[in-house]
């Protein structure tokens, strides 16, 4: 077997073993990156020389028998939002094309510093997040490895293509709404975003603060488990993150899901979906139920109103979080500014690419003295109605199940020149932002040869439940498990 | 019929630098001074991906102000940001307080010419104060110095209810008082760790409705205060009477010329778009911490002058003039309890000799040239009759001059006073023989006389005599 086939498990008893060093693993990463990664554009920025000085310290370690953790000297990726001291940090954007980190993030200094792992590199994604086909990445777009026609999903776009093509065992993500998600189910990959609160976002460039989540996209849930565990947990740095003990995520998979109830919310089974993620969902549906849980329709009434809901709230903290990149301390500052009002109105006009400025737009209109009240409170109210709606479904059920997708991925240009087209792709996956519970997305089949995903949506800080449902599902069916044939 | 008198309406806004250590939203050190930009961290800077974590100092010394000012504690208050771009703001917004400030309705009373009057508080809300442009230090480009940024205010809005400059002074002089002597202000105003915006209109009497207001920003003395309202008020009603129209603008003071210009207009000043900040949380406040911080906190300046009152038995102003800053009240209180001396002996030493030589030198309290050991030495002299008064001023100015302590000087000098009968009849005895004419003519029936016999028997001993002493014995010899 291929050293990129292997889980994170079989990885870390492979170097445990010394049937290879982290050097070898990671060189290996660096040629499949070498070979393959013109055809993606997964990759922004390669991290080649560190990652393969931080393998040796890895197995210097092992050799002088320190005892390091379960992650120690296996390789991962990171979305390129993630501050990383010393690296480019670009975001996407051309405005942040030339900025370097002073400073890692929390999430980075708990994967590398504290759990010893890899990084191989910076990955890919739509500007600031901001997309749901990675087509706004200044960087160019990502090509999905099942389909190289085809759009990766977004904003995560290259967090998925490197995953799925071997060109990193696993990578983090974020999901503002829906963008761990999305992608994963574009990929045949298992997301996961966490409650709101349970990583850290320092460090992660914010796009939508009340959102915004990071979390991990891997090849099974086992290895999701493994990265979010590892992620998880309280920081000082962060006043919206939660004191509370992370649980045992990796110990909680392999629970029998006998009587789970599982809640099927009508809004979500309605029209909209194609026929081919339909029958996937439907077929996951069956497998979970001959698994023992018990499936039952339920109703989240304000659920379809989380588009509008969202693309008020997210672009208003969008153009709030937006203003610190003026030009004037870091980042792009135009050349041909005279005085201060075109420094700004030049350096921004440059350093944004459309889509950013889209929602800029759109947020500054909805703060906008006279309009706060019709449009953001607005969404504020309708938000607590949509939490309303998953606490009270909650009382009755254990997880919510529901499509990611409404199809499979689209063709690069098929959405782009239509931004209400392009927002409705996240109509399953804003919901769980607006309500800040946890979600996920796993395999459940192909359609015409495309990968097709469902999500798990469960209760607050209800993960280890969560990853539970998901692994015993991942034990019963092979999805998962394929790869994209050009790049085996 | 003539028109009403112009009345004024003033609303003042306190900005005030908390003491706090470090800034409001991250770990950077707060000292005034350093070296442009050595105290701006990640946070300050508002690099990409930071976040603030709020310094529970700050709201303590916010709680604090708001329980000295009568006010109501909000039992749940919440940041939002001000958005408005700016090279010396970093992250195109402040983060302050909007729709829900932690301290509101509170009050402050002030005394103007001996009358008392109480000047609304409408709320203060917690934020964070901007770094600083410098425009001269480089030609033609502008620098910025995020060391300030970020650091800890409170912006104290007062209600329109002052009505003159010098109200306006006593109000913020008070002001001073309180949050220097609750320890949560430095206040120093060159700084800028104390510094006002004053909203000034005009109005045709107290019935008509308020003039348009303009609002002079960042006066950091209490002289400039008056100085830029009393220029405003009269800019002001010179506009109206030549039938001109006040504007709704921002103005700035310049301490060179004691004049106002306009800055920019308000109507075209940014929309702010304030939202709640996502990053942070409300803040809850509970009974039990407000408990706490009231059990921790220093006796105020009005509960002191009513204590100074009571317990030194001072007149209202004295007790008003003492307790006006911390460190005369401070210097007051050492000056009694090191001597010994009657607490009202101690006042008129402190608040006239001392005093007045401060002001005469233009130094306050905190750089006085006699310390409060040292005036309590000379006033213990004058209590137990060492000395006189009146030598006593002679005394201090030595003092002023660096001659040492009042017994080093009563010594060096001779001053001790002469409570010796024998001495000073010797010397009245000397006078009566020296003066037959002024005797026979006080022994006619000239009492007048009396004070000349006093002048020249103090004058032969050198004015050490013992006053009452002498008194008495001049009277039992004179008449004969």
């Amino acid at each position: 077997m291929n050293l990129h086939q292997l889980s994170l498990t079989a990885m870390a008893e492979g170097l445990a073993a010394r049937k290879f060093s982290s050097r070898e693993l990671t060189q290996h990463y660096l040629d499949r990156i070498a070979q393959y990664d013109k055809q993606l554009n997964s990759y922004v920025t390669l991290t080649a020389h560190a990652a393969l000085d931080a393998a040796d310290v890895a197995d210097t370690r092992r050799t002088k028998g320190e005892v390091g953790g379960l992650l120690a000297g296996i390789p991962i990726a990171q979305k390129d939002i993630f501050c990383t001291e010393g690296v480019r940090t670009a975001c996407g954007s051309k405005m942040l094309d030339r900025f370097v980190a002073p400073y890692s993030a929390t999430i980075i200094d708990k994967l590398h510093r504290d759990a010893g792992m890899v990084m191989l590199g910076k990955l890919n994604m739509d500007e600031f997040a901001m997309g749901s086909s990675n087509e706004t990445s200044f960087y160019g777009p990502v090509k999905n490895p099942w389909d190289v026609t085809r759009v990766p999903g977004g904003s995560s776009g290259g967090s998925v293509a490197a995953v799925a093509a071997g060109l990193a065992p696993v990578a983090t993500a974020t999901d503002t709404g829906g963008s761990i998600r999305q992608p994963a189910a574009f990929t045949n990959l298992t997301g996961i975003k966490p409650t709101y609160g349970r990583v850290s976002r320092y460090g992660m460039i914010a796009f939508a603060s009340s959102l915004d989540q990071a979390g991990v996209v891997a090849r099974s849930t086992e290895d999701a488990a493994l990265i979010l565990q590892a992620m998880s947990g309280f920081d000082p740095l962060d006043s919206t993150s939660i004191e509370r003990p992370v649980d045992d995520l990796v110990g909680g998979l392999g629970k029998s899901i006998k009587g789970l109830k599982i809640g099927l919310p009508k809004e979500y089974f309605a029209d909209g979906m194609s026929a081919g993620v339909r029958s996937c969902v439907e077929a996951a549906i069956a497998q979970l139920k001959a698994l023992g849980a018990v499936v039952s329709e339920i109703s989240l009434p304000n659920a379809p109103l989380s588009v509008p809901t969202y693309y008020v709230v997210a672009p208003a903290e969008a153009s709030s979080n937006l203003a610190r990149m003026d030009g004037v301390r870091f980042g792009h500052r135009s050349q041909e500014a005279r005085n201060l009002e075109e420094l700004y109105k030049k350096s921004r006009g440059e350093g944004f690419g459309p889509e950013v400025q889209r929602r800029i737009m759109i947020g500054t209109y909805v703060l906008s003295h006279g309009y706060y009240d019709a449009y953001y409170l607005q969404a504020q109210k309708v938000r607590n109605l949509i939490y309303q709606d998953f606490k009270r479904a909650y009382e009755a059920v254990d997880v919510i199940l529901a499509p990611t997708t409404t199809d499979v991925a689209f063709k690069f240009g098929d959405k782009s020149d239509d931004p209400v087209a392009m927002y409705l792709n996240d109509i399953y996956t804003i919901a769980a932002n607006l309500a800040g519970i946890p979600a996920m997305s796993l395999p459940c089949g192909f359609s015409d040869g495309l990968p097709v995903g469902f999500q798990l949506m469960g209760n607050y800080f209800d993960e280890a439940r969560l990853l539970n449902v998901a692994h015993q599902y991942q034990q019963a069916t092979d999805f998962h498990n394929q790869s994209p044939k050009e790049f085996l | 019929m003539a028109l009403p008198a112009w009345e004024v309406v003033i609303g003042l806004e306190v900005h005030c630098q908390l003491m706090t250590q470090t800034k409001i939203f991250s770990g950077a050190a707060t000292a005034y001074g350093a070296e442009p930009n050595t105290q701006a961290d990640a946070v300050t800077l508002g690099l990409p991906g930071v976040l603030p974590v709020l310094n529970q100092q700050a709201v303590k010394m916010a709680v604090k102000f708001g329980l000295a000012v009568d006010a109501k504690i909000a039992e749940r208050c919440v940041f939002a940001r001000k958005h408005y771009f700016y090279p010396d703001l970093p992250k195109g917004y402040q983060i302050s307080q909007y729709e829900l400030p932690i301290v509101e309705h509170g009050h402050l009373d002030i005394e103007v010419d001996g009358k008392v009057k109480r000047i609304g508080i409408t709320r203060a809300h917690l934020e964070e104060d901007a770094g600083k442009s410098l425009h001269e230090a480089y030609p033609g480009m502008t620098g910025i110095d995020l060391n300030r940024a970020g650091t800890p205010l409170i912006e104290i809005v007062s209600e329109p209810d002052i009505r003159s400059a010098a109200e306006a002074v006593a109000y913020l002089k008070k002001m001073h008082a309180i949050v220097v002597s609750l320890g949560v202000c430095d206040g120093n105003m060159q700084e800028g760790s104390f510094r006002c915006d004053a909203n000034v209109s005009v109005r045709r009497g107290p019935d008509a409705p308020f003039g348009t207001r303009t609002e002079t920003k960042n006066i950091n003395s209490f002289r400039y205060v008056q100085q830029a309202i009393d220029f405003e008020i009269a800019r002001q009603i010179e506009v109206l009477e030549a039938g001109g129209t006040i504007y709704q603008e921002t103005r700035l003071f310049n301490p060179d010329t004691g004049e106002t210009r306009a800055m920019r207009l308000k109507e075209n000043a940014n929309d702010y778009r304030y939202f709640p900040d996502p990053d942070l949380l409300p803040v809850i406040v509970t009974a039990e911490d407000i408990a706490a911080i009231k059990a921790d906190m220093p006796e105020l300046p009005t509960a002191k002058k009513v204590r100074f009152e009571s317990q030194y038995g001072l007149s209202p102003y004295d007790a008003n003039l003492l307790t006006g800053e911390t460190a005369l009240a401070l210097y007051f209180e050492d000056v009694v309890k090191t001597s010994g001396a009657e607490a009202k002996l101690c006042s008129n030493w402190v608040t006239g000799n001392l005093l007045a030589a401060l002001n005469k030198s233009g130094k306050g309290i905190e750089d006085t040239p006699i310390s409060a050991v040292q005036l309590a030495g000379l006033v213990a002299r004058i209590a137990d009759k060492t000395i006189s008064g009146n030598i006593g001023k002679d005394v201090f100015e030595a003092m002023l001059n660096g001659e040492g302590s009042a017994d080093e000087i009563i010594k060096a000098k001779g001053l001790m006073q002469i409570t010796d009968a024998g001495a000073i009849i010797k010397a009245i005895e000397e006078i009566m023989a020296k003066n037959p004419g002024q005797l026979a003519e006080y022994r006619s029936g000239k009492d007048k006389l009396f004070g000349f016999f006093v002048g020249q028997t103090m004058k032969a001993t050198g004015g050490k005599a013992n006053p009452d002493a002498l008194n008495r014995l001049l009277k039992e010899k004179l008449a004969g």
